[in-house]
């Protein structure tokens, strides 16, 4: 006999592709703004997801704080964890405002690198 | 520029350059050339704007996936750089400005059978204001044209590097960022001797 909870879906197969929509894991919710957390700002978890009691985490959630022990750009991290990065970056406020993860944001978002820096960047590439 | 963390242990810095132009002139070539992972890609899901709600006419269809390449290379375990191949398809421009915010420069990569498709991108980085080069792919060995012949049918600004390249060979393309790099850091100068 077939499990009634599950109902048949014989019209669902690999072919069909993704049946729950990229933001269903945020609940709906959408990003307020991209500029909080650039594409190269290196997350990095502060705290053990069960630290915070009071917060239902989902497993995206778990996956992020364990993902970045060691500090990891946005980038990788949704590219990592085959996550959007519009989705990433509502999962990470909700992390932030849970205080279990920090975020540095690139210096060079607001003024390029200093001449020092540029100068040790062609170094390092004449040297691979 | 280094922030400490509690530990006293640093977080990397990360510097951004963006690899753009047309479709097909070798973006994710020379990303993957110079990467030391394999390239990855990010995808940023889009809704449809404004009218996103307003799907009583189409159904279906409210958002459109967008997939990015990016590289990593890494200068020192303080430095990093970031390569990001920009979407080539025209609609998607808005995500440019996200790129380009904080962006180090941009190498534009241009191909001399069909020069015209760089000009967007070209047209975007003055407008910006972000520093670029010009890097000729030379496809099949197609070295008809000099850089000074591609800057001049590119109306390019004076001082503004063209170089030819092979986005396939990692010597070659490492060449552009060093180029580019070098750019960036010649104009920081020329604009703090004016201050």
């Amino acid at each position: 006999m077939a499990d009634p909870l599950r109902a048949p879906h014989d019209w669902l197969d690999r072919e069909a592709g993704p049946v729950v929509r990229p933001y269903a894991v945020t609940q709906g919710r959408v990003a307020p703004s991209a500029t909080e957390y650039d594409l190269v700002a290196f997350v990095e978890s502060t705290g053990a997801a069960d630290a915070a009691p009071g917060m239902h985490l989902q497993p995206e959630h778990h996956a992020i704080v364990s993902a970045c022990w060691d500090p990891v750009t946005v980038v990788e991290l949704a590219s990592r964890l085959d996550l959007s990065i519009g989705v990433l970056r509502v999962l990470l406020g909700d992390l932030r405002s849970a205080g279990l993860i920090s975020l540095s944001q690139p210096a060079a978002a607001e003024q390029p690198p200093d001449v020092d820096v540029l100068k040790a960047v062609v170094h390092g590439l004449r040297a691979l | 520029m280094v922030s400490e963390r509690s530990d006293g242990s640093r977080v990397p810095v990360a510097l951004k350059i963006l690899i753009a132009g047309g479709f097909g002139v070798g973006k994710t070539t020379l990303v993957s050339s110079v990467s030391e992972i394999r390239p990855l890609q990010t995808e940023e899901v889009l809704s449809g704007g404004d009218d996103a709600d307003d799907t009583g006419l189409v159904e279906g269809k409210t958002t459109t996936t967008v997939t990015m390449d990016f590289g990593r290379i890494t200068i020192t375990d303080d430095l990093l750089l970031y390569l990001f191949g920009t979407p080539g398809q025209d609609r998607f421009w808005f995500l440019w400005d996200e790129l380009s915010q904080g962006a180090l420069g941009a190498v534009v990569l241009a191909d001399t059978r069909r020069l015209a498709d760089c000009f967007p991108s070209i047209d975007y980085f003055e407008q910006r204001g972000t520093p670029f080069v010009v890097g000729v792919n030379t496809f099949d060995q197609d070295k008809r044209f000099t850089p000074d012949a591609v800057a001049g049918a590119l109306d390019l600004d004076p001082g503004v590097p063209v170089v030819l390249c092979d986005a396939r060979d990692a010597s070659s393309a490492r060449n552009v960022l060093i180029e580019l790099v070098e750019y960036v850091a010649r104009k920081q100068l020329t604009s703090a001797g004016r201050r």
